[in-house]
């Protein structure tokens, strides 16, 4: 069974997508993202090192662009103005490359999104031709404006950025993905395999995660972990879960054949 | 020239610079990085023929880990 998440246009085996951030090194980055059978990674647009540390290997030596897709994001943005401004230098860098994660921050120490500027910015980038992935709140209005706006894909939070704590709203989510046309992916808040599986057996098309791979004790081992969540939550989902009862008057065995 | 690079002002001997000679200067040649003058991308394309001024501000952006 083929059973592929797409994605403007385009096909991926894989319904986990990750960061590259706060790994030990760009060896483990590598390790990781090879375990957790990732196609679309995301970076970030940073001023390059100039100087003494011009040397100094890139991420890029270590995920080849042709290996991966690459989705640039606008973390640390606080306005539509600097997200696009950043998404204008990825295309250039990535050498015209379209597909891109727009979030739009707006609290330095939740890191929860300001809407707003977050709807304002897909607007432009939108028009200006780029496939937009965009992170947003668990808000069902927001991500179907967000849609409406031209949108490839939603990305609403589980929980905060960073933070671990898993799900902390499936009835929202479930809104969110029975109104979408566009696929809606859970990004942020996932901590272990088994929210991972419950985003997934919501019906979500994929996840992104970074700190929970990456944050872990092994984060190698946790990446082959959330890719096994993922898939069988995915799994469940098109399985279709058995209805939940209070009690069953219906044992699993023959209620016949019993000895005397 | 005085060119500002990523926030840092820098002083190069020569009296005229393209984008190309910065990248050389900053020893960055074949790096995937994009250019900002002023606010204004410049296409890798440009690189040679684009003269910088005195007192341009410049950044130069590469791809790092995120999520």
């Amino acid at each position: 069974m083929t059973d592929e998440l797409v994605i403007a246009g385009k096909s991926y085996g894989s319904r986990l997508l990750v960061g590259t951030g706060k790994y030990k090194d760009f060896k483990e980055t590598r390790a990781a993202i090879d375990a957790s059978g990732a196609e679309i990674v995301t970076v970030a647009i940073r001023r390059t090192n100039i100087g003494q540390h011009a040397d100094e290997p890139s991420l890029l030596e270590f995920l080849p662009p042709e290996e991966f897709t690459y989705l640039p994001n606008t973390a640390g943005c606080y306005t539509a103005d600097d997200a696009v401004r950043t998404l204008r230098l990825a295309r250039e860098l990535l050498d015209g490359h379209q597909l891109v994660k727009l979030e739009v921050l707006g609290d330095p120490n939740t890191l929860y999104p300001n809407v707003v500027e977050t709807i304002a910015a897909a607007k432009t980038l939108v028009k200006d031709g780029f496939d937009v992935m965009v992170y947003t709140s668990d808000d069902p209005i927001i991500a179907k404006q967000l849609e409406d706006v031209g949108c490839c894909a939603v990305m609403p939070l589980a929980s905060l950025i960073g933070s671990g704590m898993g799900i902390l709203n499936p009835w929202n989510l479930q809104i969110i993905i029975e109104n979408a046309n566009v696929p809606v992916l859970v990004d942020a808040g996932v901590g272990t395999a088994s929210d991972a599986a419950i985003a997934m057996e919501l019906g979500c098309a994929g996840i992104l995660m970074n700190t929970a791979i990456a944050g872990a004790q092994d984060p190698v081992l946790m990446a082959s972990a959330m890719k096994k969540g993922v898939e069988a939550g995915r799994e469940a989902f098109l399985a279709g879960r058995m209805a939940k009862k209070l009690y069953s008057a219906s044992p699993s065995s023959p209620t016949s054949g019993m000895i005397d | 020239m005085q060119l500002s690079v990523n926030g840092n002002s820098k002083s190069f001997e020569a009296a005229h610079m393209t984008v190309a000679d910065l990248v050389s200067e900053l020893k960055i040649v074949g790096k995937r990085i994009a250019v900002e003058c002023n606010g204004e991308i410049i296409p890798k394309s440009q690189y040679a023929e684009t003269q910088l001024n005195d007192g341009d501000s410049l950044e130069v952006v590469g791809a790092v880990g995120g999520g």
